[in-house]
């Protein structure tokens, strides 16, 4: 009997998947449906190393491995809609595609602002490898960079343009620079390291409009203070590419709702066999913390994810005895991410996010440095500039180990 | 057998791949990544999940 496995998504969640589904013995027909044109990339370096230096495919491609050589690459065609009762997927070109397992895995892009003027060039956001192109040439010594947004991203993107000679501004609704997981004391210190580098803050302000007519010629903030700009780059948040299962009876409500099987979950509660959510769109509880489903857009969960909907949906689909128990069991990826700004390795594990308090561990706050994060007394978190190494204590005291 | 590559490069020392394979891949008291470049075909499974978490994609089998 021949079954199609559709995976929407050709990113690392996506490739994930396809190389799960392979490891676990699944032998039928794999289609991948990307909206970009290019085969798999890691995009983590776009805003960060790769930007700095020559961005390419080369540089960021990850490599296909041979187990994978049957998979059908539909490219370049994004997916627009799905019927679930007929199992087929249709494209933006009018294509459908028949599936007997559904893998969606088909992540965020950038939130822009909503501006008056907006409608000038020289500004960017940062997802995917033509935005770092673009990004990138327009990166050069002397050049005003306001990047709006300060989180993790927005920071990277800050100490790039920075390094790239740039003078950058960062604008921020919030207190500090990625205070939002890291807690005031941690984010205080990241502040003035950027500073020291010369990025200037503009926090607790939003950006009212821009200037310029064709392009951008400055940014005018909240308060009605004007920067001069030639480039606005905006790391501010996502929007969830969820619009082609709106037709559908799943729960879309802030990413792709999913129980511990990783399958959808409809609006009245229900898993749709066979529809599996991986990456960044699934909001799943992990029990290593609570019973909340939440998303978590981190380096790891799109592999994770991968390989977990890879072990299922090929249970499902090899009609397995055995599928119920695999379904039911625990999911408990422990999140993990890492930033590099100028030469600080920031590295996390956790959901520091959820804390209530933290307090410094090792190192000095000046220095390399580890960060403990905790909920109700109990570890739930740690971040560390540098210290890989004594780190691995507290990563292994968050799984329970 | 099979050849373990880093790319000594791109590697940043994160040491993702170490808990994944803590008997081929190791931070020194420097915290610098150190490796044994070869390894039973056993040992597979877990190199390629190093390769797979690797957040530079510095990690490669030379088969």
């Amino acid at each position: 009997m021949s079954q199609n496995v559709v995976i929407v998504g050709a990113s690392i969640g996506g490739l994930r998947t396809a190389e799960a589904l392979r490891n676990c013995g699944y032998t039928n027909h794999i289609t991948v449906i990307g909206e970009e044109v290019h085969a798999p990339y890691n995009r983590p370096p776009l805003s960060k190393e790769v930007l700095a230096k020559e961005v390419s495919h080369g540089a960021v491609a990850f490599p296909l491995r041979p187990h994978i050589d049957d998979v059908t690459w539909h490219l370049g065609d994004a997916a627009v809609s799905v019927d679930l009762d007929a199992q087929f997927v249709t494209t933006a070109s009018g294509k459908t595609f028949p599936f007997d397992g559904l893998v969606i895995a088909s992540g965020l892009r950038p939130r822009v602002l909503d501006l008056p003027n907006g409608n000038v060039s020289g500004r960017h956001t940062v997802r995917t490898l033509d935005d770092a192109i673009a990004l990138r040439a327009e990166l050069a010594p002397g050049v005003k960079v306001v990047v709006a947004g300060a989180g993790f991203i927005g920071c990277e993107l800050a100490a790039t343009a920075r390094q790239l000679g740039c003078e950058v501004t960062n604008v921020a609704i919030d207190s500090f620079p990625m205070v939002r997981p890291l807690g005031d004391q941690f984010a205080a210190e990241l502040q003035r390291r950027h500073e020291s580098h010369g990025v200037n803050f503009r926090l607790k302000h939003g950006i009212k409009d821009v200037t310029g007519s064709g392009s951008i010629s400055g940014v005018i903030l909240d308060d009605d203070e004007f920067l001069e700009a030639t480039v606005l780059v905006e790391a501010i948040s996502s929007h969830c590419n969820v619009e082609w299962l709106a037709n559908t009876t799943i729960d879309i409500t802030n990413g792709v709702l999913a129980d511990s099987a990783l399958r959808a979950i409809t609006t009245e509660g229900n898993p749709v066999q066979g529809v599996h959510v991986v990456g960044d769109l699934a909001r799943f509880a992990n029990p290593l913390f609570d019973n909340v489903p939440r998303r978590i857009e981190h380096w790891n969960i799109p592999i994770e994810t991968g390989k977990r909907v890879g072990a299922v949906l090929t249970a499902y689909l090899a009609g397995d005895e055995n599928f119920d128990a695999l379904a039911s069991q625990a999911f408990t990826p422990l999140p993990s991410f890492w930033s590099d700004q100028y030469r600080m390795k920031i590295q996390g594990f956790g959901m520091p996010g959820l804390a209530d308090s933290y307090e410094l561990v090792d190192g000095d706050i000046s220095d390399d440095l580890v960060m403990a994060y905790y909920r109700n007394d109990e570890l739930i978190g740690v971040v560390g500039i540098g210290m890989t190494g004594v780190m691995v204590k507290y990563r292994k005291q968050l799984l329970g180990d | 057998m099979i050849n373990i590559n880093v790319d000594m490069e791109k590697c940043q020392h994160y040491g993702q791949c170490v808990y994944e394979a803590p008997d081929i891949f190791s931070l020194n008291a420097d915290d610098k990544l150190e490796f044994v470049a070869t390894a039973d075909d056993s040992r597979r499974h877990d190199v390629q999940s190093a390769v797979d978490v690797c957040p530079m994609q510095a990690i490669s089998i030379v088969d």
